[in-house]
């Protein structure tokens, strides 16, 4: 065996704990995680059934932990996991599953799937069998702070540009905020205008906010391609800036999986609770609103819908903040089929969009969303996950589909009212 | 041995070692699962949500949104087979029977025209489950020999429970002890194969009630 196939293994059997052990349990191979997954109602390839995605992370469990599993293994009636299998896995791993987390709402016995795969991760990254566009994306992360590999004198640039444009002031480092705001490296090349909306909404609500010039990013590839160690280290870095400015709040940008990495992964990879809340943008929105702090004026008068981003809606419970805005904003809001937690994914979430390989299968992927998109009839989709948008208007682009994609909170920051305007 | 001592055998030594092995293995199992452990979930849950485990353990037994239209015929024959066995199991009056002579507990029974009804109704269930095993491409990928094997075990004493009832087939107490042998079969192979999702579906469920509950979405 292997060096890098031993580390695989270990991580395996780390990872396995009651409920893997649970859920590998009671799968009876009815097969109806697949009716969940886009990968297979897209392609109708069986092998993209989510549990087969795990199979030899469940061989890993059934060899050590079960004495079945050791009888049969001594009996030469189940082989060892080898470096092959975890080779061929790989692309059923990273590319056909984006941790939407769909099947795991389906499967009849309970079975978190998602989370399995999450854990999978572990064993495959430490063996050495990750993707290269995920690798280089963490380790260029580790090294710049950034997996695009966006330095804070770019984003220097972006909060003048800010600044200039809509009058307000973005602090750096200010000690004792509220709010500590983390963007994603998506928003600062693709979407600056993110920043000029939350300056422009917290000057409205009369909140203190501030960036960190050390802790600005919000994503987390060391999730994404399942390395603990890694995340732990992006994490630590907003961690230690949080302290350090003692701010009550730390705000997760329009970016799914960078919630999840920080509200709740970030206190268990960190092995302690927080001194500072964590809650992503449209939580912060909605409690301004809430509170009479945030007010708004005016409509967005076409018909438009919302795209639920999976890690926000179904695996992090933000479902009402962005409809309660949404039906404040936009009369002709209307919702797409399979809203809120059993929203399809844009196809390119946990790390897919990174990964180069899965481009051609994120494109087929993204036919479900097309045909939600195209069966509502709608011209405009909001969403508030910058992924999300940059995966869609990729699709978008490449289906000759003529949809407009916004974030929720540039478009709340373009109907708020002027002082003493209601 | 003669069909009547080849009976008495399986009412007797063979049943309790069927039961007894049976609970071993659960126990086995469970300690296995279990031993494994969970560490505490450090981030703070969204809202407070007692109970959210056991509300999935039920609510899972419903199809959620628009599952039942892309998948009828696992949902259709999956109800009719799971409820037709528990209610046979526990309803028809030669069960209750054992189950006073065993622990003394007796309840009313269902009519027997009724248990028959369901008896051909979840025999029939299986069938279908089988054919669709085969022929699904998801199923019939997934499938491996347990699978026909765990079918099979399950299928035998609802059969035979249905012959040995009418007299069919064989001599009666030929086939009711077939019936019992074949239970006894289920009950040992039970902690061992899939069939475990009989126990370990309380805790499947469970977790995953209670880890979406921690984030704010019912599961």
């Amino acid at each position: 065996m292997s060096a890098s196939l031993r580390r695989g293994i270990n991580a395996f059997k780390e990872v396995i704990d009651a409920p893997i052990a649970s859920f590998f349990s009671s799968c009876v191979h009815c097969g109806l995680c697949a009716e969940a997954c886009l990968f297979y109602t897209e392609t109708g390839d069986p092998k993209y059934t989510p549990i087969h995605k795990l199979e030899p992370l469940r061989r890993v469990w059934e060899q050590e932990y079960t004495v079945t599993g050791k009888l049969k293994r001594l009996l030469g009636l189940s082989r060892a996991v080898s470096d092959e299998e975890l080779a061929e896995w790989g692309p059923l791993v990273y590319d056909s599953c984006t941790l939407c987390g769909r099947c795991a709402m389906v499967c009849p016995v309970g079975n978190d799937l998602t989370t399995m795969i999450r854990k999978m991760r572990e064993g495959m990254s430490a063996a050495g069998h990750a993707p290269e566009g995920l690798v280089t994306a963490t380790a260029r992360a580790i090294q710049t702070g950034s997996p695009a590999g966006v330095k804070w004198v770019t984003l220097q640039a972006q909060i003048r540009h800010m600044q200039a444009e809509f009058d307000i002031e973005v602090p750096v480092n200010r000690e004792g905020a509220d709010y500590l705001v983390l963007m994603s490296s998506w928003e600062i090349l693709n979407y600056p205008e993110y920043l000029g909306a939350v300056g422009r909404i917290f000057k409205q609500a009369g909140a203190t906010w501030t960036l960190a010039d050390d802790a600005y990013e919000a994503t987390n590839s060391g999730i994404q391609i399942g390395a603990s160690d890694l995340a732990r280290e992006l994490v630590g870095r907003i961690v230690t800036a949080a302290e350090r400015l003692k701010v009550k709040c730390v705000v997760s940008p329009e970016c799914g999986h960078a919630y999840t990495a920080i509200r709740w992964e970030g206190p268990n990879l960190m092995g302690r609770p927080f001194t500072f809340e964590v809650k992503h943008i449209l939580e912060v929105l909605d409690e301004l609103r809430r509170d009479g702090r945030l007010k708004l004026r005016g409509t967005l008068d076409v018909p438009l819908t919302y795209h639920d981003p999976c890690q926000l809606s179904r695996r992090g419970g933000v479902v009402e903040q962005p409809r309660t805005l949404l039906h404040e904003l936009a009369p002709n809001f209307k919702e797409m089929s399979d809203a809120g937690t059993m929203n399809w994914c844009c196809g390119g979430g946990g790390g897919v969009s990174a990964n180069e390989r899965a481009h051609e299968l994120q494109l087929t992927a993204f036919l479900r969303k097309k045909a939600q998109i195209e069966e509502l009839g709608v011209k405009t989709v909001v969403t508030a996950c910058a992924n999300c948008r940059v995966v869609m208007e990729e699709a978008l682009e490449h289906y000759h589909m003529d949809v407009e994609m916004l974030g929720l909170t540039e478009l709340v920051a373009e109907h708020l009212a002027e002082d003493g305007q209601s | 041995m003669t069909p009547l001592q080849l009976l008495t055998w399986a009412r007797g030594t063979g049943l309790g070692w069927a039961l007894a092995l049976c609970a071993a293995g659960i126990v086995l199992r469970l300690a296995e699962m279990l031993s494994l452990g969970r560490a505490a979930d450090l981030a703070p849950p969204r809202a407070r949500s007692p109970g959210s485990g056991w509300r999935t353990v039920f609510s899972r037994s419903l199809p959620p949104p628009g599952m039942f239209r892309r998948e009828p015929v696992s949902y259709i024959a999956g109800y009719l087979f799971h409820l037709g066995l528990l209610f046979i199991l526990f309803l028809s009056a030669a069960h209750i029977e054992l189950f006073h002579a065993l622990w003394g507990l007796a309840w009313p029974a269902l009519p027997s025209p009724l248990v028959d009804a369901m008896a051909l109704v979840a025999i029939v269930s299986l069938l279908v489950l089988l054919v669709q095993r085969l022929t699904h491409p998801v199923k019939r990928f997934l499938s491996g020999f347990q699978d026909y094997l765990t079918w099979a075990v399950t299928l035998l004493p609802l059969l035979t429970g249905y012959l040995a009832t009418h007299h069919l087939l064989l001599d009666y107490p030929l086939m009711l002890a077939l019936h019992i042998l074949s239970v006894e079969l289920l009950l040992v192979l039970l902690p061992f194969t899939k069939l475990f999702h009989s126990v370990s579906v309380f805790f499947s469920r469970w977790y995953n009630g209670d880890a979406f509950a921690r984030k704010g979405v019912a599961s």
